[in-house]
């Protein structure tokens, strides 16, 4: 007979998150991971490394880029697939390439062509009809709402007044020919359950979540990383070292950093922990079109 | 700001924090976790609760405070004052109609435990929604307005949250601060809830005066209630026993998820432990089959388990090769659940479809998905007032008791001895919905002991007698497209060529066998199981079957598809346009239909779902039926 011991809130999320992944395998036909580099997307794939373990995780990482991530994190993603045995898909949207959109110039247009439209473009030309995502409810009022398997019309647009009941942990697959499924397995893990199931499984992350001296100018009273070259700075304008760090990360030009000096899990914890603004504060994408701006992109197929 | 009394307010956590983040990471680290589902209607103040939980613990921020004042001033119900319920009022539909349309979950966490809350709204019309949240929840608060006492939509929120078998009851007496913190009043809502629950099964419940709007009796005693000398809500909910170690002590089970295969070597049996504990060299059966054999190892990425416990996802390897596959359940050798194919179950209808009883659906309990057939109900509940009434079907929200079977036989446990293999979904084969969600009571018997009985002489035997392949020639279409001559043609077709046929015609058939059947929907699908169980006993007896029925459903002809040996069943669709069919009439009945004469006529006021991949597709207006019935013989005998 086993002591009868409580499994810790950790534990119970893990479980619940492996058994959602490995549900995904054995119902349906080409499943892909969506892989964004960030601590969340880290999370998800060592939890799909531990589901299948001795087995690779089986089905590939899709990486929707824009070509203005950091640097860190191309470099971070590239690391991950080698050491998980992993394939890699990159998908660029070819309009957004041949056009140049970026975040300097088209504002708004960035994220709906790179993101929004170059992820709907993946899903159609793989013909992926599953796709783990790493959003957690607790990110955003929209997402606290959405299903952990959450269902796309052929057009991918998502009808929060028409979500399937989700009972137990039954999840019903069955879809028509043409939908698809944004499968959310971290759905009920809160930003801090992520900081610490990080530390404790040692999880390699992007560096750029650590504070560091790095090159900054400040853009509408965000703090901006200048990662490269093609950053537009004003005549005589000259970056400024700064000790940042980020809580989220995405494009540079469009993530802004907040000073400290939290240079361990530990720091960045307690920093985490005694602040006072949302982790997506730092992210302009919420703040389009009101307090609905998040819903209004879901619907539309943003993830 | 409203008044917020002398509480842990940040629960004491910020100073650890501050002071030592290792200490702090290191309790957080084992904390248990406690779902929990509040119930309560828009005005009982239950959002306004739990957005009193998440700004008390914290999980608040600056930013979205300062958006929280603003909408406070501009759609608040608070006077300006900080409406907490705006914090969680999710899509932009609900905040402008003020209500809460679906469940949304929140996170919070105190010095002691992590919570997972689940925010249900509270009318008749969401009780879905209210039983998805119950499903995975540990404990209910239900909320009750103090000026208001128990209502019926109190009473329907207790009886769906013992339904699905939440053992935590807390009655929160909510807005107290509005009845002068009366401690008669609370007592004569205790009494009367315990009155009513009590008559429905739910032995014990925590009841505790509160304000969520004033914070009274929500994170420690209030100064208000001196008088009530419980716990605070907080407290009770950091230190109510949770569910899943419960579960740890009964019989081993897991079903079978994925079979993990990277290499001949190796072959693993992946699944969530729905109860018990297991251990290299333990003793396991596996289900339905029976098979007997030992773990081998608990295999895991950071190196193999010396054990595991239910509520743990995991990988097995097992001593023997034995068959083992998805669906199937590894449970402890000397105490396995039952298996069996009919049973008594609740179920809580969830779709705008309605119940068709007779029909096909796919239902999913555990790993497993097979198809499944309802009865008529015994009845359905009224969840006001528990009632039992008679009902025929079960519509959106309606609950009910029936009686339904299964296509093969599912290892189950029943739903109040053990969710995981007891709880099931209903899914639309055609939709493919979610439309139901069931509670399985018991195994009816019956179907362990009517044995099938093997029989000497063969099918294939009775076809070799008569040198030739049995099938049945299922024709579709509407009322008048042809169906009957064409069937009577391809007879005649075959009987000169020495075939042994029979045909089954719908009206002949009508008029005998299912003389007491009528038109409605779920006669109509009677109709067409018996008529394919008839075609079925033919094939076996070797014979040719042509049939001639509407059969309007898709989902019924795939029911007869899987009935036949494969290949056997060869659907032809005779497509004649409506206009053409009715412009015939060939008995008149378009003109009855058209009048009102005749109701549920396939075509006019009842649908004709036309096949999507039919072995044959006959379009009357190109073919006579001479040449259609040619064809037709062609398919069969090339």
């Amino acid at each position: 007979m086993v002591d009868k011991q409580p499994l810790t809130h950790l534990e119970r999320l893990e479980s619940e998150s492996i058994h959602i992944l490995r549900e995904v395998v054995a119902e349906c036909e080409k499943p892909v991971m969506l892989y964004s580099v960030g601590k969340d997307s880290a999370v998800m794939l060592h939890l799909a490394r531990k589901a299948f373990y001795p087995s690779p995780p089986p089905f590939p990482l899709l990486h929707v880029d824009t070509t203005w991530k950091f640097r860190d994190m191309y470099a971070l993603r590239d690391r991950m697939a080698v050491e998980s045995g992993m394939e890699l898909l990159v998908y660029r949207n070819p309009e957004a390439e041949a056009r140049g959109i970026n975040p300097f110039d088209h504002g708004p247009l960035h994220t709906d062509m790179w993101k929004t439209e170059g992820l709907k473009q993946a899903l159609d030309q793989y013909g992926f009809d599953a796709a783990f995502g790493g959003a957690r409810r607790d990110e955003e009022k929209s997402r606290a709402k959405e299903r952990i398997f959450s269902f796309r019309s052929a057009t991918h647009r998502w009808d929060p007044k028409n979500q399937r009941p989700e009972l137990w942990n039954l999840y019903n697959v069955h879809k028509a020919k043409g939908e698809s499924i944004r499968v959310f397995p971290i759905s009920n893990w809160t930003e801090l359950d992520i900081w610490q199931y990080i530390q404790l499984n040692d999880i390699p992350i992007v560096p750029l979540y650590f504070a560091a001296k790095r090159p900054t100018v400040e853009r509408d009273g965000m703090l901006l990383m200048v990662d490269d070259d093609r950053f537009p700075l004003a005549p005589g304008e000259t970056p400024i070292q700064r000790s940042i760090r980020f809580r989220t990360l995405g494009c540079y030009p469009l993530t802004g950093a907040v000073e400290s000096e939290a240079a361990t899990l530990s720091d960045v914890i307690q920093e985490m922990l005694l602040t006072t603004t949302s982790e997506r504060q730092g992210r302009a994408i919420d703040k389009d079109a009101g307090g609905a701006g998040m819903e209004k992109k879901k619907q539309e197929g943003y993830f | 700001m409203a008044a917020t009394p002398a509480t842990e307010s940040q629960y004491k956590v910020d100073t650890l924090i501050a002071e030592d983040i290792d200490a702090y990471l290191d309790l957080h680290q084992h904390k248990s976790m406690l779902r929990f589902i509040t119930c309560g209607s828009v005005d009982d103040g239950k959002s306004t609760l739990i957005g009193r939980l998440l700004y008390d613990s914290k999980m608040i921020f600056e930013d979205q405070l300062a958006a929280l004042e603003a909408d406070s001033k501009r759609v608040g119900t608070q006077g300006g004052e900080i409406d907490f319920a705006l914090l969680v009022d999710g899509l932009a539909a609900e905040r402008e109609q003020g209500i809460t349309i679906d469940v949304a979950y929140r996170y919070f966490s105190t010095e002691k435990r992590k919570f997972i809350v689940a925010d249900t709204p509270g009318h008749e019309q969401y009780t879905r929604n209210m039983v998805t949240g119950a499903s995975t929840a540990d404990l209910a608060v239900i909320l009750i307005d103090a000026r208001k006492g128990v209502l019926t939509q109190t009473r329907r929120h207790s009886y769906l949250a013992h339904l699905i078998g939440i053992r935590h009851i807390v009655l929160a007496v909510n807005k107290m601060d509005l009845v002068g913190y009366d401690q008669a009043r609370f007592n004569e809502i205790v009494a009367d809830y315990r009155a009513f629950a009590t008559s429905i099964g739910i032995e014990q419940f925590t009841a505790i005066p509160i304000s969520g709007f004033r914070g009274d009796n929500i994170t420690g005693p209030s100064p208000n209630t001196p008088w009530y000398s419980g716990p605070s809500l907080i407290h009770h909910l950091e230190t109510v026993e949770v569910d899943t170690t419960d579960d740890q002590a009964r019989p081993f089970r897991m079903a079978v998820q994925w079979v993990n295969r990277p290499n001949l070597d190796f072959r693993g049996f992946s699944g969530l432990i729905a109860s018990g504990s297991i251990k290299p060299g333990d003793p396991v059966r596996i289900l339905p089959s029976g098979k007997v054999t030992k773990v081998a190892r608990i295999v895991a990425f950071d190196g193999d388990l010396p054990q595991a416990v239910a509520g743990q996802s995991i990988t097995l390897t097992l001593a023997d090769e034995v068959d083992c596959s998805r669906g199937d359940v590894i449970a402890v050798a000397d105490n396995p659940p039952e298996v069996s194919g009919q049973f008594e179950a609740t179920l809580v209808w969830m779709d705008e479809q309605e119940l068709v009883p007779g029909r096909s659906y796919w239902l999913k309990l555990g790993t497993q998905t097979v198809s499944a057939t309802v009865q008529p109900p015994k009845y359905q509940v009224n969840v006001n007032t528990m009632e039992h009434l008679a009902a025929k079907t079960l519509d959106l929200n309606a609950i009910g008791v029936v009686t339904l079977a299964t296509d093969r036989p599912i290892v189950f446990e029943p739903y109040a001895a053990a969710r995981d293999l007891g709880g099931f979904i209903l899914i639309d084969k055609m939709s493919n919905a979610t439309v139901a969600a069931g509670m399985l009571h018991f195994s009816l018997r019956r179907a362990q002991n009517v044995h099938w009985q093997a029989t000497d002489i063969s099918r294939d035997h009775h076809a070799t007698l008569k040198n030739q392949r049995p099938a049945v020639v299922w024709l579709t279409g509407l009322s008048g497209a042809g169906k009957s001559t064409i069937a009577n043609l391809v007879e005649k077709k075959l009987a000169r060529m020495n075939r042994h046929t029979f045909l089954l015609d719908g009206d002949n058939v009508r008029h005998g066998l299912n003389r007491d059947l009528g038109f409605t929907e779920a006669d109509r699908i009677e109709n067409i199981r018996r008529v394919g169980e008839v075609a079925r006993l033919m094939t076996d007896a070797g014979l040719i079957v042509i049939t001639a029925f509407i059969s309007p459903f898709r989902a019924e002809r795939d029911m007869v598809r899987q009935m036949m040996a494969p290949g056997e069943f060869v659907e032809v669709h005779i497509d004649t346009p409506l206009s053409v069919a009715e412009e015939r009439d060939v008995k008149g009945l378009y003109r009855k239909a058209r009048e009102g004469k005749l109701k549920n006529f396939t075509g006019i006021d009842s649908p004709y779902e036309p096949p999507i991949n039919p072995d044959l597709h006959i379009d009357t207006t190109q073919v006579t039926p001479d040449e259609a019935a040619e064809f037709i013989v062609k398919r069969l005998i090339p």
